[in-house]
């Protein structure tokens, strides 16, 4: 149960007229780099997405539960029955606290999807209170700079008795709307099988892991998104646990450019090139989307 | 056995310590976080590094994030309940327990860090400070990893490169006196690790980092 290979991701998912990942600090706007112009969406943005897709693939049954849940798509009781786990130490004798602590936290990463991928900060273990999971994505940025449209839109109704008075019968209110008409993003993502190791991390898991990437924006539909989905999903696998290549070197070789005039508005307005020549040694390129 | 390793990333979160509800980052990086990049290439409980210069050579710049984080972490008890009973009330939901945080963030950042290893009175008969150095600086030139380091937070990956300490480009031209920044963490006793700080002085974009058994590190 763990992964015998390190792996590194280059993901691209696009947006069209709609909000990737709005910026609570800028009227829900869609998050820029003020200084480049480029979109970000950023990393717990789509570890949320992946954690719905796996919840609701897996129904929210062990071992694939999620920890950190959305009660918007997952309101289910979750008082459930877990697989009994027998504990090492005999009750007789009394476990040392740490070791206590240790048996909880595996137990935890064998149930819940998210933390054996993500980790967790978990009150259990002493030394830094973590686990680190081997998943680890980075924010996702868009491959140019993207434009935010702002709608005006207006609702035939009011909330509030007064304000159906104050407007004499006209009941209405005004509402403001923020798109991308286009926008690419590319998100960059690690997967250390050292880590998988300590969380019981596996291949099954990776798998699913992969799936999620491929099908979570299907099943993440709602007015302010927009028609998101995913573009490529480019893997590379390394012969190695400790890996084969720099991680740069890899990401250097996918390279996302435009090759229509004007704005993109299609994902068909760019071209994405691997330079698979000159892929190193001992890596191997996997694509689950292209 | 002293190794230099450039290392950048498109951005970093080195954490203040008194300001972490809205995170702040130092204005560079911590010895703690860049000992954290040299054991994310290698370590094992016979050494210890430590991390004895610092150089920036882009400059400083800040960028503000806010995001939505939930308040509450797992509870060991609520676990271990459902754990003996066999069922439970396990999962957080973000939408009751959503804080949002901004932090404050470091942008475009790259440094060159110098940092050796001691061995440590773990290190067995036949470990050597030789066979170290030749594992590290063999994971290091072709990019190996135990996982990928980062610049304070999981979700900066940064790009590290074995460098010759004596060559490259000069660090930034900037002396600004850093104030008290967080040396590492004193894990002597390890349920309870106790933080340690040290006067750090940037002069034209070096910090030189004093030895723990210096004096000028205080727990």
């Amino acid at each position: 149960m763990s992964l015998n290979h390190r792996y590194e991701f280059v993901y691209l998912f696009d947006v069209k007229d709609g909000n990737p990942n709005g910026d609570p600090d800028a009227g829900n706007l869609p998050r820029v780099d003020a200084e480049t112009g480029q979109g970000l969406v950023t990393d717990v943005c789509l570890k949320r997405k992946v954690r719905n897709y796996v919840g609701m693939v897996k129904e929210e049954t062990p071992p694939f539960e999620i920890y950190i849940k959305e009660k918007a798509v997952l309101n289910k009781n979750n008082l459930r029955a877990y697989e009994a786990l027998e504990l090492k130490h005999e009750s007789k004798k009394l476990p040392k606290k740490a070791e206590d602590a240790k048996n909880v936290t595996r137990w935890m990463c064998q149930n819940f999807f998210d933390i054996r991928t993500f980790g967790a900060v978990m009150s259990t273990d002493v030394n830094t209170g973590q686990v680190r999971g081997p998943v680890q994505m980075n924010f996702a940025r868009s491959v140019e700079p993207v434009v935010s449209a702002e709608h005006s839109i207006t609702r035939m109704a009011v909330t509030t008795e007064k304000e159906a008075e104050a407007q004499s019968g006209d009941n209405r209110t005004m509402g403001r709307k923020f798109t991308i008409p286009y926008g690419l993003y590319r998100c960059h993502g690690f997967i250390s099988a050292n880590l998988a190791k300590q969380t019981g991390f596996g291949e099954e898991d990776l798998e699913l892991f992969w799936d999620a990437l491929v099908n979570m924006f299907d099943h993440d539909r709602s007015a302010s998104r927009g028609e998101m989905s995913a573009c490529a999903l480019l893997v590379f696998k390394h012969d190695s646990v400790l890996g084969n290549a720099p991680a740069r070197i890899l990401f250097e070789l996918v390279d996302v450019k435009r090759k229509t005039e004007g704005p993109a508005r299609d994902f068909s307005d760019y071209e994405v090139t691997i330079d698979e020549d000159k892929l190193p040694a001992g890596v191997e390129l996997l694509k689950y989307l292209d | 056995m002293a190794f230099c390793l450039e290392v950048s990333g498109e951005f970093a979160c080195f954490t203040r310590p008194e300001m972490k509800v809205e995170r702040v980052s130092y204005d560079v990086i911590t010895p703690s976080a860049a000992r954290a990049i040299f054991e994310a290439i290698l370590w094992k409980p016979a050494i210890q590094w430590q991390i004895s210069k610092i150089e920036v050579l882009n400059p400083i710049k800040w960028m503000n994030l806010r995001r939505n984080e939930v308040e509450s972490i797992v509870s060991t008890r609520t676990a271990q309940t459902a754990m003996k009973s066999g069922e439970g009330h396990l999962g957080i939901y973000v939408d009751e327990q959503r804080q949002q945080r901004a932090s404050l963030l470091l942008k475009d950042v790259r440094y060159r860090l110098h940092g050796e290893f001691q061995l440590t009175d773990n290190a067995g008969p036949q470990d050597s400070a030789a066979k170290f150095a030749d594992m590290f600086r063999r994971r290091a030139e072709k990019g190996q990893c135990f996982n990928q380091p980062y610049l304070g937070c999981r979700e900066f990956s940064c790009d590290f490169e074995l460098v010759d300490a004596t060559r490259g480009p000069d660090p930034i031209q900037d002396s600004p006196d850093l104030g008290f920044m967080l040396y590492d963490l004193d894990y002597s006793d390890p349920t309870s690790p106790k933080p340690l700080f040290f006067r750090a002085k940037m002069e034209n974009g070096v910090v030189t980092v004093p030895d723990r058994y210096s004096g000028e590190v205080r727990g």
